[in-house]
C-alpha cells in the first residue's frame, strides 16, 4: 500500500463511507472473487454496522465499499424510496458520503441498493445493483452442515433441493416457492436470489447491470455478472412460472395508480375490506403518471 | 470315439479338524463315459459312489486324480483344475446333476422349479412351461401338485420333480445319483424309457443305480469301485 | 461371462496403524485388534473377481470385515491400501484412484448399496417415492412425470403398494423399508449391486419375500451383486460362489454348494456344522 496516501477524513475524523479503506478493499476483493465465480457464495469478514444484523447490514457493506463522489444512489425497499428502511439507509449515505447524490428515479442512478425487488425499468451496463440478502444458500433447508453444503455445491449436487421440489408437485401440483427461488447461475452454481418475488427472476437473466447480493449476518457475498445464464431449478415438463395477478375473469390486473399492466403488483386491502392493487415499483409508478403520453419501458 | 469324459486316478478323503479325523471315501477310480452312452457305477455302500459324482460337478474338492472332460468346442480340461467361474458354466450349459436330494426354492412352483433350466437357457415361458407339463405327465407327477411348492411332496414326488428338472434341457453331460430310488416300477420303466431316449440323443450319463436289473438295461459300460481303503493306509498314502 | 469387478488385497485398517499390525492379527491370531497399537485390523489383503449377472456371496461372523469391504467398494470409507476396478462395458474405473466427483458418479449412475438399516439408504424427511427420485435427479434425470412414473413401477416391482408411494419410509414396517431400499438402489439399474445384511432381523416370511425379489431382480436386470450375510441359508439360496471371511481375511472361497458340503478350512467346518 502506498505509504503516502492520505485517508479521506471527514470534520469528524470517519473515514468517507463510514468504513475503513482496509475494510472497503476487503470487500472488493470479494466482490472480485464473487465475480471470477459466478454465484459462489465467497465469504468475507463482515463488520458490525451502526444497525441491528437484518436490515441490510451486508447489502449496505457492498454500498459502501463501492461508492464515489460521482455516484448517484438509488435505495428502495420492497420497490418503494419511502419506506422506512429505505429512508434510513440512504439519510446514513448521505452522512458518511459527502458529495454522493442520491435520487429516487432508476434511470438516474448508477448503484441502487434494494431489498426485496428488482425494477421495472431495465437496468444498464453502467449501473450496479446490490440486493440485501437474509440466506445466501438455497440448501440450507435440505442440509444443516455447512461443511456438507459446501461439497454439495462445489459437486453442483442439488438432488436433495429438486426433490424438494418433486415433493411440492407431488403434493400440491406446483412448485410452492414464491420468493428466493433457487437459480442456476451461469451453469454451475445454484444461488438463493434473495428474497424477491419470483416475477423478477428473469431479470436476472443476462442482465446488462452487475447484481451483487450481500449477506451481513451470514458473512457472504455472491454475484451474477452481466449477461450471465441464469435458470431458475425447474423439471423438463414442469417449466417455470411467475405471478400473472390475472383477475377470475383471466385479465390481467391494471395498476390502479397509473394502470400499468406489465409491473409488479402490490395487494392493498382497505379497511372495509376491498383490495386494490398498485405498482410495487413506486419510481416506475410515479413516472408513468409523470409522462402519460409514453410508454415506459420495462 | 473319444470320451466325454475321462476320470484317471480319482481319490477323494475328508479331513475333518476339530474331530481330527481322516474319513475316506473313493479311491483311484477310473471310468470314461461316451456320448450316447451311460456309464453305470456301481459298489458296495461307502465305496463313495456318489462321491465320484459330487467331484465331478465340484460339490466335492478332487484329492487327487484328474477329471478330463470334452467340452462342447471340443477342448480337453482337467474339471478338477478348472476356476470357479469355469465350473459355474460349464454346470450352466454343459454337465447337469439329477441329485437324490432336491435343493430347490421355498417358493417356486413344481412347474416352474423344472422349467427354469430351459428359461435361464433363453428359451420363452410358454415354451418352457408346456415341456415341463409334458415331463411331468410322463413321470406320472399329478397334475394337482404342479402349482405347488415341492417342499412338502413326498420322496417319490420330489425325485421326479428332481429329474425332470435335470433331464429337460439336455446337457451334454447328465450325472445321476440313483434317480429311481423312491420310484415304482412302473414309472421305473418310464424313467428308463426317457433315459433311453436321451441316450439316443447323444447325452453322456453317468449313473448310480441302486437295482442291478437298471445297471443291465441301461449301463453301456459298468465300473466297479473297491470298498474304501483303511485309514492307515490313507494316512500313509497322504504322507507320501 | 465377463468380469465386472476385481479387487486385490483390500485393506483397510482403523487406527493409526504399525508396522507390527498385520502380523499380529487375523484368524490364526485370533484377533482383528493389534496387540501393539490398539488399531482394528478390519480387512487386508481381501482379493476376489465378480463377474457380470453374478451373485457372490460374503460370509463371516461379527467382525469378520465382510461389511468393511463392500463399503471401501461403494465409497462410504476409504481403504488403507489396495486396488479396485470395476469394468463398465467400454470402460474401465480404478476405484481408489479417482478423484471425490467421479466417485460420486460412479456410485450415483453404476453402483448401488441396500444396507441393513433404512436409515442408512433412505431419506426419513422425504416421501418413499421421493427417496427414488432422489436418486433419479442424481443421476441426471430431469424430467417430473417420467421420474414419478418410473417411481411407481419400481414400488410396484418391489411390492410396496402406490397408494403409499407419497408416505415417508417412517411409517412403514421394516421389511418395507428394505423394499423401498431395493426399489431406489434399483432406480439407475446399476450393473453392479451391493447388499449388506439386508435381510437380518427381519421376519422370516418378509425375509423370504426379499430374497425371492432379489433373484427374481437379478435373473431379470442380470445385476451383479456382492450379498453379505452371516446367515447360511440366504448364501446357499442366493450365492452361486461365496467367499468366507474371518478376522479381516479370507479364509475360503468356491463354488457355494461346495463350500457348504465339502469346506475344507477348519473355520468353514465349524460354521456350516453350527448351521441350525
Amino acid at each position: 500500500m502506498n505509504s503516502t496516501y492520505e485517508l479521506p477524513l471527514d470534520e469528524a475524523n470517519y473515514s468517507f463511507g463510514f468504513l475503513d479503506e482496509f475494510a472497503k478493499r476487503e470487500v472488493r476483493r470479494t466482490i472480485l472473487k464473487a465475480i471470477a465465480i459466478p454465484g459462489y457464495q465467497t465469504p468475507y469478514a463482515s463488520r458490525e454496522m451502526p444497525m441491528g444484523r437484518g436490515f441490510g447490514t451486508g447489502g449496505l457493506q457492498l454500498t459502501l465499499s463501492l461508492i464515489g463522489t460521482d455516484d448517484t444512489l438509488k435505495v428502495i425497499d420492497q420497490g418503494s424510496d419511502d419506506s422506512v428502511n429505505a429512508v434510513n439507509l440512504r439519510h446514513f449515505v448521505e452522512l458518511t458520503c459527502p458529495g454522493v447524490d442520491t435520487t429516487e428515479q432508476t434511470s438516474e442512478a448508477t448503484l441502487i441498493q434494494s431489498r426485496h425487488r428488482i425494477p421495472e425499468v431495465q437496468l444498464t451496463e453502467e449501473q450496479v445493483l446490490v440486493l440485501q440478502v437474509p440466506y445466501p444458500d438455497p440448501l440450507v433447508v435440505v442440509e444443516p452442515s455447512e461443511a456438507k453444503r459446501k461439497v454439495m455445491h462445489g459437486e453442483g449436487d442439488y438432488s436433495r433441493l429438486l426433490t424438494k421440489l418433486y415433493e411440492d408437485i407431488v403434493q400440491f401440483d406446483e412448485i410452492t416457492i414464491s420468493h428466493r427461488y433457487p437459480t442456476r447461475i451461469n451453469g454451475h452454481y445454484v444461488i438463493d436470489p434473495s428474497p424477491i418475488p419470483r416475477y423478477d427472476i428473469p431479470r436476472l437473466h443476462r442482465s446488462k447491470a452487475l447484481i451483487l447480493l450481500g449477506a451481513g449476518r451470514e458473512k457472504k457475498i455472491y454475484a451474477v455478472p452481466p449477461y450471465s445464464v441464469a435458470e431458475p431449478l425447474v423439471f423438463d415438463d414442469v417449466p417455470f412460472r411467475t405471478e400473472d395477478f390475472r383477475d377470475e375473469h383471466g385479465s390481467r390486473r391494471p395498476c390502479c395508480r397509473c394502470g400499468a399492466t406489465n409491473s409488479f403488483l402490490d395487494e392493498l386491502i382497505a379497511d372495509d375490506g376491498s383490495k386494490t392493487w398498485q405498482c410495487s415499483d413506486s419510481d416506475y409508478c410515479n413516472q408513468r403518471l409523470a409522462e402519460p403520453a409514453h410508454e415506459v419501458s420495462a | 470315439m473319444e470320451a466325454i469324459l475321462k476320470i484317471e486316478g480319482l481319490s477323494k478323503h475328508f479331513l475333518l479338524h476339530d474331530q481330527n479325523k481322516l474319513i475316506p471315501s473313493c479311491a483311484n477310480v477310473d471310468l470314461s463315459v461316451h456320448a450316447g452312452q451311460l456309464t453305470a457305477l456301481v459298489g458296495p455302500t461307502g465305496a463313495g459312489k456318489s462321491s465320484v459324482l459330487k467331484c465331478v460337478y465340484r460339490t466335492y474338492l478332487p484329492s487327487s486324480g484328474r477329471i478330463l472332460y470334452q467340452d462342447i468346442g471340443g477342448h480337453r480340461i482337467d474339471l478338477a483344475q478348472v476356476s470357479e467361474h469355469q465350473m459355474l458354466q460349464l454346470r450352466h450349459a454343459e454337465i447337469g446333476f439329477v441329485t437324490q436330494f432336491l435343493h430347490c426354492l421355498p417358493r417356486k412352483s413344481a412347474l416352474d422349479v423344472v422349467a427354469e433350466p430351459l428359461i435361464t437357457r433363453g428359451e420363452t415361458r410358454e415354451i418352457a412351461l408346456a415341456k415341463a407339463r409334458e415331463l411331468l405327465s410322463l413321470l406320472n407327477v399329478p397334475e394337482r401338485l404342479w402349482a405347488v411348492p415341492p417342499a412338502t411332496f413326498s420322496g417319490g414326488e420330489k425325485q421326479r420333480i428332481n429329474l425332470a428338472r435335470g433331464l429337460i434341457a439336455r446337457p451334454r453331460l447328465l450325472l445321476l445319483d440313483e434317480p429311481t430310488a423312491s420310484l415304482d416300477p412302473a414309472t421305473t420303466d418310464r424313467v428308463v424309457d426317457l433315459l433311453q431316449a436321451i441316450k439316443r440323443e447323444g447325452v453322456a450319463m453317468l449313473a448310480i443305480f441302486h437295482h442291478p436289473d437298471l445297471v443291465h438295461r441301461l449301463g453301456d459300460r459298468v465300473t466297479e469301485l473297491a470298498p474304501p481303503v483303511a485309514v492307515s493306509d490313507l494316512l500313509e498314502t497322504c504322507a507320501s | 461371462m465377463k468380469k465386472i469387478l476385481e479387487v486385490r488385497n483390500l485393506t483397510k485398517i482403523h487406527g493409526r496403524g504399525c508396522p507390527a499390525c498385520i502380523e499380529n492379527t487375523g484368524p490364526e491370531a485370533d484377533t482383528n485388534i493389534c496387540p501393539q497399537c490398539g488399531s482394528v485390523v478390519a480387512a487386508h489383503g481381501v482379493s476376489f473377481d465378480l463377474h457380470a449377472g453374478e451373485i457372490l456371496g460374503s460370509m463371516g461372523e461379527s467382525g469378520s470385515g465382510k461389511s468393511t469391504v463392500v463399503k471401501t467398494l461403494y465409497f462410504d470409507d476409504a481403504p488403507s491400501a489396495g486396488e479396485a476396478v470395476v469394468f463398465d462395458e467400454a470402460r474401465q474405473w480404478n476405484l481408489f484412484a479417482l478423484n471425490a466427483a467421479e466417485q460420486r458418479w460412479l456410485r450415483n449412475h453404476r453402483l448401488g448399496m441396500v444396507y441393513q438399516n433404512p436409515h442408512l439408504g433412505l431419506n426419513f424427511n422425504v416421501s418413499a417415492g421421493g427417496n427414488i427420485a432422489e436418486r433419479l435427479l442424481m443421476s441426471d434425470h430431469t424430467h417430473y412425470g417420467e421420474i414419478r412414473d418410473r417411481a411407481r413401477r419400481l414400488l410396484a416391482r418391489t411390492e410396496v403398494l402406490p397408494e403409499r408411494m407419497d408416505e415417508s419410509p417412517k411409517k412403514f414396517s421394516g421389511g418395507m423399508q428394505q423394499r423401498v431400499q431395493i426399489a431406489k438402489a434399483l432406480a439407475t439399474q446399476p450393473p453392479l449391486l451391493y447388499l449388506d445384511e439386508v435381510t437380518t432381523g427381519l421376519d422370516l416370511s418378509v425375509q423370504a419375500r426379499i430374497l425371492d425379489l432379489i433373484l427374481e431382480i437379478q435373473q431379470e436386470l442380470n445385476t451383479a451383486m456382492i450379498v453379505v450375510t452371516h446367515d447360511l441359508g440366504v448364501i446357499r439360496l442366493l450365492a452361486g460362489r461365496t467367499i468366507v471371511m474371518k478376522y479381516g481375511r479370507i479364509i475360503e472361497t468356491g463354488l457355494t454348494d461346495q463350500i457348504l458340503e465339502d469346506p475344507q478350512h477348519a473355520y468353514t467346518q465349524r460354521l456350516v456344522a453350527s448351521a441350525l
